[in-house]
């Protein structure tokens, strides 16, 4: 076994990697799924065969409370709060990572990494950035669960002297892992479990609104660089590489989401973004009266169209509206209207969010289009229909150099021959900002619960 | 009779003097083939470069395969990659495989519970969307 364990390992390492790439399409993806699982029960079979593993009992009881736990988990939870499930995930991995390294660091034999008391130097190192990366990930993902569930307030909470609190902490930490390589005191590691804890809530806490996608990629990093750690404290190459898969995949989604609301990374861990209301744009709108249409109103424009573009966002998910969307895109299609969806990056509350909630209502993913390839359409489109998105259509994005948001790449929808927007009421989106696109010449408003009005619309098309 | 037992006792010290050698040269042995095995502890330092390969490698293999990924596919990409980081299940078996009860034991244990929570919630949530991605018609 012990020649043979760390070839197995390498396979499952592999299978891993096949896995990443098999969702390079939908059609892939489900053999990919399969080699990840195959993968996972290789590794776990290879370690409980190892001779380290002296008495299975309370092995099999963990697996299995936690498999159950985490399958009925996965099975009941509703699609649109799949973010939210996510960030608990990441919170679980965290948590995993701090006591696989107390673990170590009580009882170092167990890993031939050295006696307590006498922990090799490198592997202290790596043990201590393991268990803070770890601490962080933990405690960042509850305050952002927190957020996408609404226990905790959505909006950026800021303190005067918030980068000075966090700073400091920073400094303690890297003092605590230097004093911790020299003492190897007990009492330090706590410490640095404890510190990390809270600058995991300090850190996340100032970040809200428009910028929680890159959050929870930026946590799926996390957890990835955690577990990587951990593969250097344990000497197991299949950590290693899994962490640092992960951790890359997790970086890559972050920078897609920043490019996407064209912020620096830099700026979205400092916070703060959509706290303020900016009242520029609103002052120069204030004698535009928008136009506030009816669903019959809808309904005849989209009955007469030849091309409708949909362009849904995080408040299709809030009404649930996406089953309700896809029965409107049916009767159109039935009157010979050619319907698309067009994605925004940053729709929704995590990377891909609104491509399978359209998947869960039964939408073809050959109907649904990124920004890069939809955006020169809605020129030749006759309606772009809004539902629940706002700040990803604003123009103001391209042509006010004052908004906060200018430069982000948003949804050409105002080329469209008709916008049809629909929304709650004239407030403002996510990010706070006040949307021209309201007061367009072809815009027309259709205010009301996004499920209500598609619902309505769909019966008025019918009638 | 003295002679013969004074050339026994030198053969004997002798004969001990070579098992000492003998052993050493074992132990020698031993130390270089655990420095090249590197999964069974031993040669830690020799480790850290081998891991730091690794790792970096890794990275690259990532950053790639990611790339390729289809946007409407991220989600089930942030779910499965969830799954995968799991894999510190392994660390968590290893701390809770000894036979007696010790507190490392007990921090295996809940590691083990919670990871296997998110292997076995992060591949259902996963299978469940992948399930939902058609073509058309």
């Amino acid at each position: 076994m012990e020649t043979f364990a760390p070839l197995l390992y390498l396979v499952s390492s592999v299978l891993f990697i096949l896995a990443l790439r098999g969702l390079s399409h939908p059609e892939s993806s489900r053999q990919g799924l399969n080699f990840g699982i195959s993968g996972m029960a290789i590794a776990i079979i290879t370690t409980l065969m190892t001779p380290a593993i002296a008495s299975f009992g309370l092995i099999i009881a963990g697996i299995v409370i936690g498999g159950v736990i985490g399958a009925v988990t996965a099975v009941k939870i509703k699609m649109t709060a799949l973010p939210q499930l996510v960030a608990a995930f990441h919170s679980l991995v965290g948590l995993a990572a701090v006591c696989v390294a107390v673990a170590a660091f009580h009882n170092p034999q167990a890993y031939g990494i050295g006696t307590p008391g006498d922990i090799h130097l490198s592997s202290l190192i790596e043990m201590s950035l393991g268990v803070a990366i770890g601490a962080v990930t933990f405690t960042g993902s509850i305050i952002a669960w927190g957020k996408l569930q609404g226990v905790i307030s959505g909006k950026p909470l800021t303190f005067t002297g918030q980068h000075m609190f966090n700073a400091c902490l920073g400094i303690a930490l890297v003092a605590l892992v230097l004093l911790i390589c020299m003492t190897e005191s007990t009492t330090l590691f706590w410490g640095i479990i404890v510190i990390s804890l809270i600058l995991g809530v300090t850190l996340i806490i100032p970040i809200g609104g428009a910028d929680m996608p890159v959050i929870v990629s930026m946590l799926n990093s996390y957890s990835g660089w955690a577990a990587a750690g951990i593969g250097f404290t344990l000497q197991n190459p299949l950590l290693i590489i899994t962490g640092a898969l992960v951790g890359a995949s997790g970086a890559i989604l972050s920078y897609i989401m920043c490019k996407g609301m064209n912020r620096s990374f830099l700026s979205v861990i400092l916070g703060g973004f959509g706290g303020e209301q900016s009242t520029a744009v609103a002052a120069t709108m204030g004698d535009k009266a928008a136009k506030i249409g009816s669903a019959e109103d809808a309904a005849f424009i989209m009955k007469n169209a030849a091309r409708v573009i949909i362009v849904p966002g995080y408040g299709m998910a809030v009404a649930q509206a996406q089953h309700v969307l896809r029965e409107m895109a049916d009767v159109l299609k039935s009157h010979g209207v050619d319907v698309r969806y067009a994605i925004h990056p940053v729709a929704g509350r995590m990377p891909g969010h609104m491509n399978v909630l359209l998947a869960e209502a039964n939408v073809p993913y050959d109907e649904v289009f990124e920004l890069e390839d939809i955006n020169r359409d809605f020129a030749q489109a006759d309606v772009a229909y809004v539902i629940g998105a706002n700040d990803i259509t604003n123009p103001a994005a391209k042509n006010d150099s004052s908004s906060p948001i200018y430069g982000m790449p948003v949804l050409d929808v105002e080329k469209a021959k008709t916008v049809l927007f629909v929304k709650r009421s004239m407030g403002s989106g996510y990010a706070g900002i006040d949307n021209p696109l309201f007061f367009g010449d072809n815009t027309l408003m259709l205010l009301g619960d996004a499920k209500k009005m598609t619902e309505d619309i769909v019966k008025a098309i019918e009638a | 009779m003295q002679d013969t037992q004074s050339t026994l006792a030198n053969e004997a010290n002798n004969i001990s003097a070579i098992a000492q050698q003998l052993s050493e040269q074992a132990n020698r042995l031993a130390q270089d083939v655990t420095s090249y095995n590197f999964a069974s502890g031993g040669g830690h330092e020799n480790f850290v470069m081998m891991g730091l390969t690794i790792f970096v490698l890794a990275c690259f293999v990532g950053y790639y395969v990611v790339w390729r990924v289809t946007p409407a596919l991220h989600s089930p990409l942030m779910a499965i990659t969830n799954a995968i980081s799991s894999v510190i299940i392994v660390g968590a078996l290893i701390a809770a495989g000894p036979a007696d009860m010790t507190f490392s034991k007990v921090m295996g244990f809940i590691a083990v519970v919670l990871a296997s929570i998110n292997i076995f919630g992060g591949f259902v949530v996963t299978r469940r969307m992948l399930a939902m991605f058609k073509k058309k018609g």
